[in-house]
């Protein structure tokens, strides 16, 4: 009974989304505030709609009602709490449950929180929202209903997937939701935009904050991802460049050059037309995401499984949404007032340099993930793009990009003076090449990787330009230091959220060289009792027993590491093997260490020497990266914060008042 | 002129649009017809260091049973995943198991044998450029070849043997063949 009202409630929701989508957009047309104005109630009735149909399919879980076709599939009774509730979400019908779910939950708080958006504006806005609505709810009923029924009900579920039983994974997915939708808002609003023909600094100062808070999400959505990957995959590593990762980052990097652009329009009044392509693109590479997760266009290590017929109607709901953006785009766009102009040396200047490296390696994420597909439709053979072509192509893009995040900062609006920037970043320059230099020397000159000095080189420059940036803001040193103090607690919110996230970056990218370059393992067959040195740490193999879990038997393994002789720590890696369904996980034991992680992996019996096979690595800097990334998106949370957010759209009266002040 | 710029989005995204429809028609896994149902590549592959000089592989091998080729090489991580698996096959004696170690250093290769476990009936090296390799179509590693008594090619497996992939689709081919 609960299943059904589920899925009336979704049919009711899809009624609902119709009005919204069509009544308020003729409503901004003809000017009727009535029509207008129904775009509020039908956005708070969707929300609740689909909350309801949320609620219904995780009472499903919860009850574990197996009458349920999705539940059955993707549920088991032995199954602990978290994951029978992260279960709803774990499968491909559950997901698009949720992700709508998210979209109605946005367009109630443009509702709730935009009371001083210009009506027309925020009209247009929350239908082009309801028209995402309308297209995502046609595909969950007509091809992925998650309600529909099993009859007779089997007794027990076929289990979940025992990779994704795990808390990283269990949040992974809404995080990463949060963040795709979020881009929903920039994407109705830069079509409301488009249809009015006006983009000013009060669009911008709406759009910003909406950007920033799915940017914030899809940033802890990746990084938990890649953190679940390395500790659960037990391969040491944390990026893959699989296909289905790239469907998460090319969203992030469209929409972290949306965020700087959005400034510029905020500030200086342009870019307007590169601000509204990047909001149209970085919602578009979501949905491009979605699409190529879910329809087998490309083969990934983890995709959902697929279905050509679901393939099919998401390319047609991406034609409609992306192609009709598009061709609004290339009408509208070119007629948008361009205002404040800037020389090429400049804050703008600079910012638009970032812009464009971040598209041009969205461009590039794209262009790898889909070459199998274009040689194999040019019938050029099957290929297989791999790590190798990202690292050579990709990487070098975003060097001359972190170089000029030092530099942007520093650089005024308009005009900039690049000399005197550098003048100022004369001690930056300095410690950084200090740094490269070391780097080499201490990784025995060309016995490591080349490009590792350089990597840490630059690592130090964007943190050192970053805190040049900070001391001269305060006057440090210069005044004395309670002025400093009163000055640093002057400072806007957003600037303090640059400052982290400029800075996190640099941990990130200091982590991520380091553990690239210098990771040392050791995989070798250890008997009980058999001590093996890695990179200084000695683990000694003290015992395996099988331990029994919640729904698995697990086989731990007991380390004991020392380092120079003196107890370093006890490691309990443990291999499980689940019950239903019966596959095996690994849960690598990790301790880790100012320098780095050390990381202990235990694998199967080996019969020959009777010892068992046993990974051992030593990962330096890689807490650096988890903690770099907690900085960024820290940053994005301090950003949200800052006074003019939280004050909320000035009406524009008050931002033309503001410019003709300044 | 400045107008066209802004078609260049709608363009570059149709484009991409007509390529989705055609690769929703296609999977991506299948192997090109052209390969199944031909004879195994003419192949005499060295053993590897260390062993017999007449533990390598060659195409008489394949022939008189049905087997099944691995590609694999210690550089492959989703090798090492695979490898526990094909110890089970191995243990079962279901089909015997011919490994080529492809561009690998052979050193390499025979250690990570050694470490790991030997599944294989017969390892031989194709060293990069991996000429063998590239006459059997091997897109990557791990990849797997199920060959018959006649040493005709009837099966390309791309990526890892799972438990799940082993019982619906590899096994019951080869029990079909093995009638």
């Amino acid at each position: 009974m609960i299943a059904e009202i589920g899925h009336f409630a979704l049919i009711l929701a899809l009624a609902v989304a119709l009005l919204q989508a069509t009544l308020p957009l003729i409503g901004a047309q003809r000017g009727d505030p009535v029509w207008m104005g129904l775009s509020g109630p039908t956005s708070v009735a969707q929300m609740v709609l689909v909350t309801v149909s949320f609620a219904a399919l995780t009472h499903a879980y919860v009850t574990s009602d197996f009458s349920v076709l999705n539940v059955a599939q993707n549920s088991h009774t032995d199954k602990p709490m978290l994951y029978k509730v992260a279960g709803v979400w774990g499968n491909h019908e559950g997901s698009l449950l949720l992700w709508i779910t998210i979209l109605a939950v946005f367009g109630c708080a443009v509702t709730a929180f935009g009371r001083n958006l210009p009506p027309g504006l925020k009209a247009r806005a929350l239908a082009v929202q309801a028209i995402i609505t309308v297209g995502f709810l046609l595909f969950i009923l007509f091809t992925s209903n998650p309600f529909e029924r099993l009859d007779p009900a089997p007794m027990n579920g076929n289990g979940l997937n025992p990779l994704l039983q795990d808390p990283g994974l269990a949040f992974h997915p809404p995080m990463l939701y949060l963040g795709y939708v979020g881009f929903s808002m920039a994407f109705s609003f830069a079509i409301a935009a488009l249809i009015e023909g006006r983009v000013d600094a009060a669009w911008a100062r709406w759009v910003r904050p909406w950007t920033l808070a799915a940017w914030v999400f899809l940033t802890g959505g990746i990084v938990l991802g890649s953190w679940w990957a390395y500790y659960e995959l037990g391969w040491g590593g944390w990026w893959y460049w699989d296909p289905v990762e790239n469907a998460s980052f090319m969203p992030w990097l469209a929409g972290t050059a949306l965020l700087h652009s959005a400034v510029v329009v905020e500030k200086r009044d342009a870019l307007k037309a590169w601000t509204i392509f990047l909001a149209i693109t970085a919602f578009g590479l979501s949905l491009l995401g979605t699409f190529l997760v879910r329809s087998g266009v490309i083969t990934s290590v983890h995709a959902f499984a697929s279905d050509p017929t679901r393939g099919v109607f998401i390319l047609a709901l991406l034609v409609v949404a992306i192609g009709g953006s598009f061709t609004l785009f290339a009408f509208r766009a070119p007629n948008l007032k361009t205002g404040g102009l800037f020389s090429p040396v400049s804050r703008e200047g600079a910012l638009l340099l970032n812009n464009v490296l971040m598209a041009t390696g969205a461009g590039t994420v794209l262009l790898g993930t889909l070459y199998p597909l274009f040689a194999d439709a040019l019938d050029l053979g099957k290929v297989s793009v791999g790590p190798p072509f990202f690292n050579s192509v990709f990487v070098p893009l975003m060097v001359p990009m972190v170089l000029a995040m030092a530099v942007g900062p520093l650089m005024s609006w308009k005009r900039g003076d690049l000399a005197g920037v550098l003048g100022r970043l004369k001690i930056a320059i300095g410690l950084s090449l200090v740094i490269t230099a070391a780097t080499w020397f201490l990784q025995g000159g060309s016995a490591g990787p080349w490009w590792a000095a350089g990597g840490m080189g630059l690592a130090a420059w964007l943190l050192l330009g970053t805190l040049v940036d900070l001391a001269e803001r305060v006057r440090l040193f210069k005044a004395p230091l309670s002025d400093s103090l009163a000055r640093a607690g002057r400072l806007p919110r957003s600037y303090w959220g640059m400052m982290l996230a400029h800075g996190g970056l640099a941990l990130f990218i200091a982590g991520a060289t380091a553990s690239s370059a210098w990771k040392v393992e050791a995989v070798q067959s250890q008997k009980i009792g058999e001590a093996i040195t890695v990179s200084g740490y000695t683990f000694t193999l003290k015992e395996v027993k099988d331990v029994p879990g919640a729904n698995y038997l697990a086989t731990e393994g007991i380390f004991e590491v020392t380092k120079d002789g003196k107890f370093f720590a006890e490691m309990r890696p443990a291999k499980r093997v689940y019950r239903q369904p019966p596959r095996p996980t690994t849960e690598a034991a990790i301790e880790g260490t100012f320098l780095g992680d050390v990381y202990a992996v235990i694998g199967d019996k080996d019969v020959v020497s009777g010892g068992y096979v046993t990974r051992l690595y030593f990962n330096p800097l890689v807490p650096w990266m988890w903690v770099g990334t907690l900085f960024m998106v820290l940053g994005g949370l301090t950003s949200l914060t800052d006074r003019r957010h939280r004050i909320g759209a000035p009406t524009r009266a008050r931002a033309v008042a503001q410019a003709a002040k300044a | 002129m400045r107008r066209l710029l802004f078609l260049l989005p709608l363009v570059g995204f149709l484009a991409l649009a007509a390529m989705f429809k055609w690769g929703l028609g296609h999977d991506p896994r299948t192997l090109p017809s052209m390969l199944i149902d031909r004879p195994v590549p003419e192949m005499a592959l060295a053993a590897l260091p260390g062993r017999p000089a007449d533990s390598g592989l060659n195409t008489a091998h394949l022939k008189g049973r049905v087997s099944l080729v691995n590609i694999f090489g210690s550089w492959c991580i989703a090798c090492v995943q695979e490898h526990p698996y094909l110890m089970q096959i191995k243990k079962s004696g279901i089909v015997p198991i011919y490994g080529i170690d492809w561009r690998d250093d052979p050193v390499e290769g025979a250690r990570w044998l050694a470490k790991n476990g030997d599944p294989y009936d017969r390892v031989g090296i194709d060293p990069a450029p991996g000429r063998t390799a590239i006459d059997f179509g091997v897109t990557g590693a791990p990849e797997s070849f199920i060959v018959d008594k006649d040493g005709v090619i009837r099966y390309k497996h791309i990526g890892p043997i799972t438990p799940d992939n082993w019982q619906s689709t590899l096994l019951p081919i080869i029990r079909e063949l093995s009638k």
